[in-house]
């Protein structure tokens, strides 16, 4: 889960690191008593939007009184970043900035560790500056076990070119820094830029977070972040049944366990629609391992709900998951959604239990269900139904 | 032969006597595997009834700790049925038990655990060897099963499978029934993981019993474009793959934690282009890359 700006900001504040003072606003006049709380002076009204650029689309502008940050904030908020539409805007104190660096921990799945990376030169697109002046950008290991200590952050200063008294401020920074990366399970942790401030005082003054949903059970707190406003309808009714469901642009509903399985499920039938009105899949949805009978109508239930879909595809290998389980949770999702199920199913069963699982489906005779072979056989029917609807 | 587990290995199993456990102790039982106790703190001591696979009653010791059962069983396999939350511990426990292979089936592990599961493995000097997490384990059919696979479903034979996915690897094992395999091995799409696909390429490409290779890839990571060049330059085997996930969209998770493609690394596209670059065969459909390895073969 990628978290805003000013979500960034309150975990960096809980777990030590220098940030400015801050409000989020959802209107301008909220903008504008947000910069009289914060002291009536100079302030930065940003944008939150969970997409790079925001400055050069317009979405971060300065403002030198409450006035003009009200005025800022109201064309700011509705503004379409890349895709991205602004909802609320951050209102922070302006900052005397000096000097401006760059510095992020992220996992690092090639070599199965951690990466810190780190520059003087900050403030500017860093993949840029990776590729144009690579020997700007520090890059240090950073192990799993000892982390980001004091002798970690004094290399990754040292590494990064920062004379003796900037890295000697900058260092506890890093290590707060490694303190949010760690103790909130976050897969990634940037600040672009780091600032020295005038008075030579290091500051955050942004901050992307990642956070690892994996680590959720741990985290009941980050469960308050989640931001639902910005999803499809149909993925968050999903969530909530605890589906893994992404909505795509299609006709053919499709359900399969294992997601390497549903992806080349998604893959199959895009090829097969293509000799059928090039009809495509309408999303993807893995009912994992061990999945019951209501997981299964639940699933269902999500699909049909997808005014889009014309056919469905259930494509089923039996590991964990055994096919009789599918096949009951197939007929019992159609008793439960009775008159309200429509739409063609075309049913792929393989592996564990497949005898007693076909045969279950075979015994309900739903005229709705077609049972097939073959996972290509399977696709190419479920893309002729949708394109004949 | 096979690589990494054989009919001589002694197998077993971290949370025994739970659900996941128990069921799947049982499979691995009817497929031959040779199970011979389990691990599970608060019931050491006491035993589980199993059936082995000729049909008698058994009963299978449960130990303190993984050492615990080393010791007394001379296991050299542990497969891990440990929910998210405990995952760690238990394979930092066979880690530092210096097991022989660890496979950890368990999904949702959060990846700082992994991290540092991975970190503690090489700083025991590398001692185990460990497969997932989040993955469907491994068979040497017809020899023994460490973990979740249907062992029904194919036999043994020449090929060599290596996947991210599980289900793919079970869909690729039941299309090349007829050929048959020396072992499968799903070693999980997780970002962070034990076993990598060169890992898996090396041990096939010096197993004699292996004559050919089957790599099935996903979206997310460079895993594959690093197996591609690994290949080209140590890999005599004929090698065919498969890689899903061409229509999903950039920026959304498909399922396992590391298939999401961000930017513009990590496509399949691209991830086609590096394993064809190195002269593997990439087949558009499971169904055509099973093909493809029969005509490679005839």
């Amino acid at each position: 889960m990628d978290l805003f700006e000013y979500q960034a900001r309150d975990l960096f504040e809980k777990h030590g690191v220098p940030v400015l003072k801050a409000q989020v606003a959802t209107t301008p006049e909220a903008a504008k008593k947000a910069a009289e709380e914060l002291g009536g002076g100079v302030v930065v009204v940003k944008s939150q939007v969970k997409m790079g650029g925001r400055g050069k689309a317009g979405g971060v502008k300065v403002a030198k009184n409450p006035e003009e940050a009200e005025a800022r904030a109201k064309d700011i908020l509705g503004l379409d970043i890349k895709g991205h539409i602004t909802e609320k805007v951050m209102i922070a104190e302006g900052a005397d900035i000096a000097e401006e660096y760059y510095f992020s921990v992220l996992l690092d799945r090639s070599n199965r560790t951690y990466l810190a990376m780190c520059s003087k030169e900050g403030g500017v697109e860093i993949e840029q500056l990776a590729e144009e002046r690579p020997e700007a950008l520090a890059k240090i290991p950073v192990s799993a076990i000892d982390g980001i200590d004091a002798a970690k952050a004094e290399e990754i200063a040292k590494e990064a070119g920062f004379d003796a008294e900037t890295a000697a401020k900058v260092a506890p920074v890093l290590m707060s820094l490694w303190t949010v990366f760690e103790k909130e399970d976050a897969s990634l942790v940037e600040v672009n830029p780091l600032v020295k401030t005038g008075a030579g005082d290091i500051i955050a003054l942004d901050g992307k977070v990642s956070l690892d949903e994996n680590a959720d059970f741990r985290q009941p707190e980050h469960e308050e972040l989640r931001d639902d406003s910005a999803e499809n309808p149909l993925e968050l009714k999903a969530k909530k049944l605890d589906l893994n469901y992404v909505k795509l642009d299609g006709e053919v509903g499709i359900i399969g366990n294992g997601a390497g399985l549903v992806m080349s499920t998604l893959d199959v039938v895009a090829y097969a629609g293509e000799k059928h009105s090039n009809v495509k899949p309408a999303n993807f949805l893995d009912i994992g391992g061990g999945a019951s009978a209501e997981v299964m109508a639940n699933g269902l239930e999500v699909i049909l709900g997808d005014e889009q879909v014309k056919s469905v595809f259930v494509n089923v290998f039996g590991g964990i998951t055994a096919c009789d389980a599918v096949a009951d949770g197939i007929v019992k999702a159609l008793e439960i959604l009775g008159d309200q199920a429509t739409k063609p199913l075309v049913v792929r069963l393989d592996g564990n239990n497949v005898e007693e699982g076909r045969a279950i489906l075979k015994e309900a005779a739903n005229p709705l269900v077609t049972l097939t072979d073959t996972m290509d056989g399977g696709a190419d029917k479920a893309a002729e139904l949708a394109a004949a609807k | 032969m096979s690589i990494f587990l054989n009919s001589d290995s002694k197998i077993i199993v971290q949370g025994i006597t739970g659900g996941e456990g128990t069921k799947h102790t049982a499979r691995m039982l009817a497929a031959g595997s040779n199970v011979v106790g389990g691990v599970n703190a608060r019931k050491a001591g006491t035993t589980v009834k199993h059936t082995d696979k000729d049909g008698n009653d058994i009963e299978l010791p449960v130990f303190g700790s993984v050492a615990e059962a080393m010791e007394a069983t001379g296991a050299d396999v542990s497969v891990a049925f440990v929910p998210p939350a405990f995952s760690k511990d238990a394979a930092i426990e066979a880690v530092d038990a210096k097991i022989g292979l660890l496979v950890i089936i368990t999904e949702g592990i959060p990846v700082q655990d992994a991290a540092e599961v991975w970190a503690r493995a090489q700083a025991a000097g590398n001692a185990t060897r460990i497969i997932g997490p989040n993955c469907p384990g491994i068979i040497s059919p017809e020899a023994s099963l460490a973990g979740i696979i249907p062992a029904n479903i194919t036999k043994k034979g020449k090929l060599g499978l290596v996947s991210k996915s599980g289900t793919l690897t079970y869909q690729m094992m039941y299309e090349l029934r007829d050929l048959g395999f020396s072992t499968a091995i799903g070693i999980g799409g997780d970002p962070v993981i034990g076993t990598t696909h060169i890992d898996a390429l090396e041990a096939f490409e010096n197993d004699p019993e292996t004559e050919a290779i089957v790599m099935i890839g996903e979206i997310g990571g460079d895993a594959e474009e690093r197996a591609a060049a690994y290949i080209k330059d140590n890999v005599t085997k004929p090698v065919v793959g498969y890689v899903a996930g061409f229509t999903a969209p950039e920026g959304k998770t498909m399922g396992h934690a590391g298939a999401i493609v961000s930017g513009s690394s990590g496509t399949a596209a691209a991830k086609k282009e590096a394993l064809e670059a190195a002269g593997v065969k990439v087949g558009k459909t499971p169904t055509e890359t099973a093909d493809l390895m029969r005509e490679l073969l005839a």
